[in-house]
Formats: structure tokens, C-alpha cells, sequence
């Protein structure tokens, strides 16, 4: 087993609504400067886990740690503070606010003044959205917003970042741009990617864990998970029949 | 240059405030300087709810609380201590304080917007109601009586700072008060430039977001609403050596509602439109008073709802959009021109006011 201690850990977690158990003991493991991707169908729990790990959701049961240090149950700024940043399924942006000014708040949060204006320049250059910096993001079109977004979550310089269906709504160039800057993003920092598009996954993860039920069914290599009869019948065995 | 194209509204406002500051005096009679300190009183009061509603999105229906309160802290200590410099203060630092620990209830308790507006509500009318029965002898405080329902006679007049017996006249409370409503603006503008200002108006744009990147909203709130319980409890300070008198009516029902209306109508967003529609709506009510036409109540809401339907934004905002409007009709078009980019220069200069 891998001896390496984990950046992010999650122990016998659980997450109930009334009689309807969301997060059902989950038991998660992500090794420092590890890319991830989640995938499951629909309400298999991946949104709401993403909510316990981040303090949007206070969990029922367990335990969640990052970098050693416990973490459940704390505000979801206090998590933010200690580097977790999110970007979350439908884009949550200040929409009266411009794309610099959505940026600049995130990078003003931990940095001066300048260093800020800085590094927000280079994100909105990394992420190629400089064009857009004085737009009203309220005005934009959903790709350009969920791009905002992963810049967003960039400038805050977080050393786990979680993506929530990141290409969902974006056009051919803009998914492939966007799996292009995941990449380069992993080089440096942690991720976890909840996705759909199996295309994408490929381009972009090792590692997949598979969520059903609000439990994991099966963590294994992309091409395992492929071949994998359990995971076809839950999940992919409609697209793959299709 | 870009100095001062980012602040030209401000810059604007600041001129004709300081205009109309120096030059009303020196153009109008004693009555209607009287008159229109009454209204600057009152428009610090309209800026307090401005600035929390508008800028922070905190939803307060009871900000007479603060604005009375103000009120009597100014009177109880005014009488005690003789000289108002300190009353004064302390009619700011006071409903601040209390602005901070009710805040602090509300937004660590997680109230949402329709509760929160409830609950200020239910403390302006408790404070109504329990300073209303207060008429007794018992209720004394040093050697000020509050008077419950009959109100608190003898409340000093201003005097200049830390020299009892020497009273301001009318004409330089007139400047006090109108130097206090343009320094209030023009400090909660520069405040909006720092980075406390812009995380205010992101918490108001999208609260989770703000917490998401690692800002402690609660605490901001809570910052954002005793600046705003200052800010009435100044003006209520104002209000009550202004008439020399206050009664409980100060966190009366009406008190706040009028408040709600003059934000409603001068613009939410705005500073300088809240003082617009008070001073109007304050005169107004003053004329029809004297003219006795239509009973006042009706025709006010009768205004009130015709700005509603007509201007839904509110005064200044509606009048920015139809300017912008007309500059888009007779302006040259550029080519190939990103509207998004266009839209949003355009909205930024009208949040300069």
C-alpha cells in the first residue's frame, strides 16, 4: 500500500438527509500533487461530498483531515484559508461584478496589493481570458464564465483544487482548453475532478474514483475502470451500448 | 488622469455638495437654512440604510433602532455632561456597538434576508415600546428624566467642540450637519475603493462565493451593519439637538419605513440618490402639510408607488440608464466594439454617481 501521507483524507463519512443518505461511509484517500477524477451517475453523492470537503455541509458522521490536520466541520472559509478551493458545478461568480474584479478578490484575499494585481494578471493570461477582464461576467457566455471560475479558484494559490464538472457547457475548443490547463495546473497542485464526459477523462486523469449510491464502488486506473463490468453496469454500460 | 475618471462622480458630488454647503447661507432666510439642516439630518440617516442595503445587501427594517437610539444617548448624556462634544461621539460609538452585537446574533445565527428584516423590526418596535414606558420618576439617568412617551425636553444644543455655553448658531449647525453628510459619503466611497469595500460588495453579489475564496462573511456583515448603526445613530444624535427635543418616536414604525422608501426611490446602490428622495420627499411632505390639499400619507403613497412602476431602480440608477441610452444614440459606434466590455465600462461609471 502507499506509504506516502495523504494530502486529503476522508474517514468513514457519512452525509444524511433525513431518512436519504447521501454520503454513504466513504472512505477517500488523495496523495499531494495527485489529479483524481470522481465520476458516477447522477445523485451517486459526488456534488455532496465535494460539499462535506469544503464545509458547505457539516458531515453526519466521520472524519475529514487535509495535510494531517482534521478539518471537519469547520467553516467553509477556515477550509478555503487552509487551500482548498472549489469550483463549483453551475458557475458561482460575483456576476455584477467585471472577470478581473472576480479575479482580484480571490488573489487580494492572501496577497498585497500588488502582488495581487500581479497574479491576477498572469492567471487571466494562464487561463486566456485577459480579453475578458472588463467584462460583467453576469453578461458572459456559461464556457467563458466556468473558465472565470477555474481562474478564480487559481489566484486564491489553494494546494487542493476541486473541480465540479469543469467542461460542462463549453464548447469543443474551450473543453479542450480547459483539459490543456488541468494538466498544467496538476503539475503543481492537487485536484480532484468530478466529470461526465469520459472523453475528457481520458485526457486528463490516471486515477478514477467511482461513486454509487453515495458510496465508492471502485477506485482503479482510467483503463481498468473501462473494462470494468460493475462500473459499465451502474454507469457507463449505456454509453458504452450507445 | 484615470484618478480622476474612476472618482468623477464623487468628485462631482463632493463640488456641489460644498456649493450648496456654502452658498445655500449666504442665499437663503433663517427658517429654510432651519429647514434643510432638518433634511441633511435626515439624509445621514437615509445614507446609513443606503450604505448597508445598498452596498452591503443587508436587509434592515429596523434601522430606527439605531437612528433613536443615537437620539437618546445624545440627550441622556448632553444633559449629564453639559458640553456635546462627547454626547456626540457618543452617539455614534453607542448604536455602533449596539449595531455590532445585534449583528453579531443575526449573521452568526445564520438569519437569511426575510428574517433579518423581521427581527431589526421586532428590536426597533421593542425599543418603541420600551422606551415608552418610561414616563416615571424611576426612569432617570443622572440627572436626565427619559420622559417614556412624553419625550426628553432640554436636550443641549450643540456647542462648538469642548467649550460648553458657547452654542452654535443655526446657519454653522447647518455647516456642521452638511460637512458631517459629505464627509460620511465621501468616506464610505473611499472605503468602497479598499479591499473591505469590494469584499462588501461581493458578499452582496454572491455570499457563498465569498466564503468559497476564504472571506469570513459573517464578520464582514456584522463590520458592514455597525458602520451603518453608527451612521444612524449619528444622525439620530443630530436629530435630537436639532429639535432640542426627542420622544420615542425616534424608533417609531414610520421612522424606518420612511427610510426604506427614501432608498427605495432615491436608488438601492446609491448614496446620493437616497438623499435626494428624502430631501424631496421631506419637502413635499412639509408643502402639503402647509397647503393641506390631500392628506400627506396618501399623497406620498401615492408618489411612492408611481417611482416604483416608473422608475422600478429607483431615481438616480434609472436616470443613469436613460443617459446612457441617449450617449448610445448619439455616440459614434465603435467597430467591432465587445458589448459585455462596453456595458460594463458604462456601469462603472454610473456606480461613480
Amino acid at each position: 500500500m502507499n506509504d506516502q501521507a495523504p494530502l486529503l483524507e476522508t474517514k468513514g463519512l457519512f452525509m444524511r438527509f433525513g431518512g436519504v443518505t447521501a454520503v454513504d461511509d466513504v472512505n477517500f484517500r488523495l496523495n499531494p500533487g495527485e489529479l483524481r477524477c470522481l465520476i458516477g451517475p447522477n445523485g451517486a453523492g459526488k456534488s455532496t461530498f465535494f460539499k462535506c470537503l469544503t464545509g458547505q455541509l457539516d458531515p453526519s458522521e466521520g472524519e475529514i483531515s487535509f495535510e494531517g490536520r482534521p478539518i471537519t466541520g469547520l467553516n467553509s472559509h477556515d477550509i478555503a484559508r487552509r487551500g482548498i478551493g472549489i469550483k463549483t458545478q453551475v458557475p458561482n461568480l460575483f456576476d455584477g461584478l467585471t472577470a478581473h474584479e472576480n479575479v482580484w478578490l480571490a488573489a487580494r484575499h492572501h496577497h498585497a496589493k500588488a502582488h495581487a494585481d500581479k497574479l491576477v494578471t498572469e492567471v487571466m493570461a494562464r487561463v486566456g481570458i485577459s480579453h475578458l477582464a472588463d467584462a460583467v461576467v453576469a453578461k458572459l457566455a456559461h464556457g467563458q464564465r466556468q473558465l472565470i471560475e477555474l481562474a478564480t479558484v487559481l489566484a486564491g494559490e489553494p494546494t487542493l483544487i476541486l473541480l465540479d464538472e469543469p467542461a460542462a457547457g463549453m464548447t469543443h475548443e474551450e473543453t479542450a482548453r480547459a483539459a490543456e490547463i488541468i494538466r498544467e495546473i496538476n503539475q503543481t497542485t492537487a485536484m480532484i475532478v468530478v466529470e461526465h464526459d469520459m472523453q475528457f477523462i481520458r485526457q486528463i486523469a490516471s486515477m478514477v474514483t467511482v461513486f454509487h449510491q453515495g458510496a465508492i464502488l471502485v477506485e482503479a486506473p482510467m483503463e481498468e475502470i473501462l473494462r470494468n463490468p460493475t462500473v459499465r453496469d451502474v454507469y457507463l454500460g449505456k454509453r458504452t451500448a450507445a | 488622469m484615470s484618478l480622476v475618471k474612476g472618482n468623477l462622480g464623487t468628485i462631482v458630488t463632493m463640488v456641489i455638495g460644498l456649493a450648496l454647503m456654502f452658498g445655500l447661507p449666504m442665499t437663503l432666510d433663517m427658517f429654510a437654512i432651519m429647514q434643510l439642516t432638518l433634511y441633511v439630518v435626515l439624509s445621514i440617516f437615509a445614507v446609513s440604510l443606503a450604505y448597508i442595503w445598498g452596498y452591503g445587501g443587508i436587509f434592515c427594517f429596523g434601522q430606527a433602532s439605531f437612528f433613536g437610539l443615537g437620539g437618546y444617548v445624545f440627550a441622556v448624556s448632553g444633559i449629564n455632561m453639559g458640553d456635546t462634544t462627547v454626547p456626540f461621539l457618543l452617539s455614534i460609538i453607542i448604536p455602533g456597538l449596539f449595531a455590532a452585537a445585534l449583528g453579531y446574533f443575526m449573521f452568526y445565527g445564520r438569519l437569511t434576508d426575510v428574517y433579518m428584516g423581521v427581527v431589526t423590526l421586532v428590536v426597533s418596535l421593542i425599543m418603541f415600546k420600551l422606551i415608552n414606558h418610561t414616563a416615571g420618576p424611576e426612569y432617570t439617568i443622572g440627572e436626565a428624566r427619559l420622559g417614556g412617551f412624553n419625550g426628553m425636553p432640554d436636550v443641549p444644543v450643540l456647542n462648538y467642540p469642548f467649550q460648553p455655553g458657547e452654542f452654535m448658531d443655526p446657519v454653522h449647525i447647518f455647516y456642521f450637519a452638511m460637512g458631517l453628510l459629505l464627509a460620511v459619503y465621501l468616506g464610505l466611497k473611499l472605503l468602497q475603493r479598499t479591499k473591505f469595500g469590494r469584499v462588501t460588495v461581493a458578499i452582496r453579489e454572491n455570499e457563498t462565493r465569498a466564503q468559497l475564496l476564504g472571506y469570513d462573511v459573517r464578520l464582514h456583515k456584522v463590520l458592514v451593519f455597525a458602520i451603518g448603526g453608527a451612521i444612524a445613530g449619528m444622525g439620530g444624535g443630530l436629530y435630537s439637538t436639532y429639535q432640542a427635543f426627542i420622544d420615542p418616536n425616534a424608533f417609531a414604525l414610520v421612522m424606518s419605513a420612511q427610510c426604506l422608501i427614501w432608498v427605495m426611490v432615491g436608488g438601492l446602490g446609491t448614496l446620493v440618490g437616497p438623499v435626494i428622495a428624502c430631501c424631496v420627499l421631506q419637502y413635499l411632505t412639509v408643502w402639503l402639510g402647509a397647503v393641506e390639499i390631500a392628506n400627506n400619507n396618501f399623497v406620498l403613497g401615492v408618489i411612492l408607488i408611481v417611482a416604483v412602476l416608473v422608475l422600478p431602480r429607483g431615481l438616480l440608477p434609472s436616470l443613469q440608464d436613460y443617459g446612457l441610452m441617449l450617449w448610445n444614440r448619439v455616440r459614434p459606434k465603435p467597430e467591432g466594439g465587445d458589448t459585455a466590455t462596453a456595458d460594463a465600462a458604462a456601469t462603472r461609471a454610473g456606480a461613480g454617481e
